[in-house]
């Protein structure tokens, strides 16, 4: 029973783990759809939009590492503190500037060329973020705080305490992420499914000619998903900041997200999240299993543990060779 | 080629023989000339296009017709000429700004959203008629409840019109050749165009199809006297068709005028036969 219990509490946290998973997948996946780009640089993005985040909200000046060794100054403040509802309003422009200024410099000149090559751009913009977000808030670990709920939920524990006689642990935060991308999904399928825009944007993804041919501008499609794109990017920051703290290993997350959509398949929102939830729950409790001594102890007479490193992508690499298209994705089928 | 009688119609317009008011002049190209590197796709073409005629635009393969077409949708920006739309002066424009301007077009090898149903394929024909602001669209408020009725009260018109009702809920990737080029022509008719461009509506159709597709061409003209500017390889349905016709060869404009006109002109007859050019 006591197994039962803890196995429970394990499939809960994977789930919200996976929802972690969800929020970075699906910035793949809404530039994907719009402009058939995989965009290497979606984790950067998130870590981009953490790190302008916290420089603003602690008042910090950006590109103040450059300006001091540049001029010999000792400027490193502007010496104010900005609440987190505006900071976040302020970064969400920012990363509208930053959708702009990609399709400006980059994706315009790109434009009918393959998509690896788009691809190839991508990976160069990852990288070019990557240093822009050292060179302007330097490369320091900062802790993001925007009042998000942390810790183990009281709540939780005592109630299933009373119900179970055993207590969940699970982290508030989790919590909170879980619905707000339950919100943040809930918006992105009213705005594809109801706007204009949105429709705009679903036809950019089907047919570049036909859409024009409708007085749809590429221009103003592209840099709107771009920017939407970056929001999601923004709220991934957020939650992982939040968690590990603002790092630049949070672009590693994007290495994350492949499985999910290998999983879930590179052009499905619903795949997206199923994909994260499969994965979290997955890799938590195939950890579970394997490292318990009762579990996989007794029935192979060993325990591995540390699964939690490699799961996803084996899990990934199977999909591939029974079902590359992923549970939701759309068939690629040749007609000749 | 003599200069017709048509050319030299009234400027207010006139009625056709089957009683059909064929107004004033819409769209006037002005010595178009189209290049592409070292290739003259058009050479000093001048032809206009009146309000509420059927203009068929023939030649051989390779004559430059959909590259005309391209020029009056915006897909292509000739080095030289002018296009004079409703009285105005054309400047260089995106191919997405002249849509706006009211000139819906169908392609030669069907650019439709496949992933998309018959109605939402048809309903992107409606989105520059959207006005309300995309809050109230996604809360489905006020506004843009009322304007979303209203366009889909117009694309049900189309798509009964079109007699295309059974279909409408169909992704268009599932749907067969004659019926893709059916909903693309539902989709610019949907924007409610001043002027309408099929290139090759009846490619690839058998006769059925075609005889279908001509009476669709003939009743939208009809019924809401849609401007129709056709690119058909098929002679006896432009002739059936067209108040209008301009052939083209090598680039150039070698005649102009109602189809029997045309069909008289011995340099098109020269063209069509092959005979060798001197």
């Amino acid at each position: 029973m006591d197994q039962l219990l803890y196995g429970t509490e394990v499939l809960i946290n994977g789930l919200m783990t996976g929802v972690m998973y969800s929020l970075v997948a699906l910035g793949f996946v809404l530039i994907y759809k719009a402009s058939g780009v995989f965009n290497y640089a979606q984790g950067v993005l998130a870590l981009f939009a953490a790190l302008t985040l916290v420089g603003i909200m602690e008042g910090q000046v950006p590109f103040a590492h450059l300006i001091n060794a540049m001029f010999g100054t000792h400027i490193e403040n502007f010496g104010w503190n900005i609440p987190a509802v505006f900071a976040i309003l302020l970064t969400a422009g920012v990363m509208v500037v930053l959708a702009i200024l990609i399709e400006k410099l980059v994706l315009q000149h790109l434009v009918g060329q393959e998509p690896i090559i788009l691809f190839m751009a991508t990976i160069g913009l990852a990288y070019f973020l990557e240093g822009l977000g050292d060179v302007m808030w330097g490369a320091d670990i900062k802790t993001l705080d925007v009042g998000l709920p942390q810790g183990i939920s009281d709540v939780v524990e005592q109630t299933t305490a009373n119900w179970f006689g055993y207590g969940f642990f699970i982290d508030r935060l989790d919590i909170w992420a879980t619905i707000i991308a339950a919100l943040l999904v809930a918006a992105l399928v009213a705005f594809s499914q109801y706007t204009k825009q949105g429709r705009a944007m679903r036809a950019v993804a089907d047919d570049h000619q036909a859409a024009l041919s409708v007085g749809i501008s590429l221009q103003f499609i592209w840099i709107m998903v771009w920017s939407i794109a970056g929001f999601v990017a923004l709220v991934a920051g957020i939650m992982w900041g939040t968690k590990s703290g603002v790092q630049f290993s949070l672009s590693l997350i994007a290495l994350k997200a492949l499985p999910v959509l290998m999983l879930g398949g590179f052009t499905s929102i619903p795949g997206a999240i199923v994909g994260g939830l499969i994965i979290g729950v997955g890799e938590k409790l195939f950890e579970f299993i394997m490292s318990s001594p009762d579990l996989a102890g007794s029935w192979f007479g060993f325990t591995i543990s540390a699964t939690e490193n490699w799961f996803a992508y084996v899990l990934a690499l199977l999909f591939l060779v029974f079902r590359p298209q992923g549970l939701f994705g759309e068939r690629i089928i040749e007609r000749v | 080629m003599s200069d017709t009688m048509l050319l030299d119609a009234p400027a207010e317009g006139y009625v056709t023989a089957d009683g059909r008011q064929i107004g004033p002049v819409v769209m006037d190209l002005k010595n178009i000339t189209l290049r592409f590197g070292g290739v003259v796709a058009i050479k000093d073409i001048s032809f206009d296009i009146r309000q509420g005629e059927i203009r068929a635009i023939i030649g051989p393969n390779g004559a430059g017709k959909s590259s005309m077409l391209n020029v009056i949708s915006g897909f292509y920006v000739p080095q030289e000429g002018e296009v004079w739309f409703k009285g105005y002066r054309r400047g260089p424009m995106r191919p997405y700004q002249v849509a706006r301007l009211g000139i819906a077009r169908t392609f030669q090898n069907i650019a439709l959203f496949d992933g998309m149903s018959v109605l939402d394929n048809i309903m992107t024909g409606r989105l520059n008629k959207t006005k309300s602001g995309f809050l109230s669209q996604a809360l489905w408020w006020g506004p843009a409840e009322r304007e979303e009725i209203a366009n889909r009260e117009q694309v049900e018109k189309i798509i009964d019109f079109l007699e295309i009702q059974n279909i409408r809920k169909t992704p268009v990737g599932r749907l067969p050749y004659g019926l893709k080029k059916r909903v693309e022509l539902a989709r610019a008719l949907a924007a409610e165009p001043q002027i309408l461009l099929l290139d090759e509506p009846m490619a690839g159709m058998n006769v059925e199809e075609k005889e279908d597709m001509s009476r669709f061409i003939l009743d939208v003209n009809d019924e809401f006297g849609t401007t129709t500017v056709l690119i058909e390889h098929d002679m006896g349905v432009v002739m059936d068709l067209s108040d209008r016709v301009v052939v083209m060869d090598y680039g150039r404009k070698i005649g102009d005028g109602t189809p029997d006109e045309v069909r008289n002109n011995q340099e098109v007859i020269d063209a069509y036969l092959g005979v060798a050019h001197d």
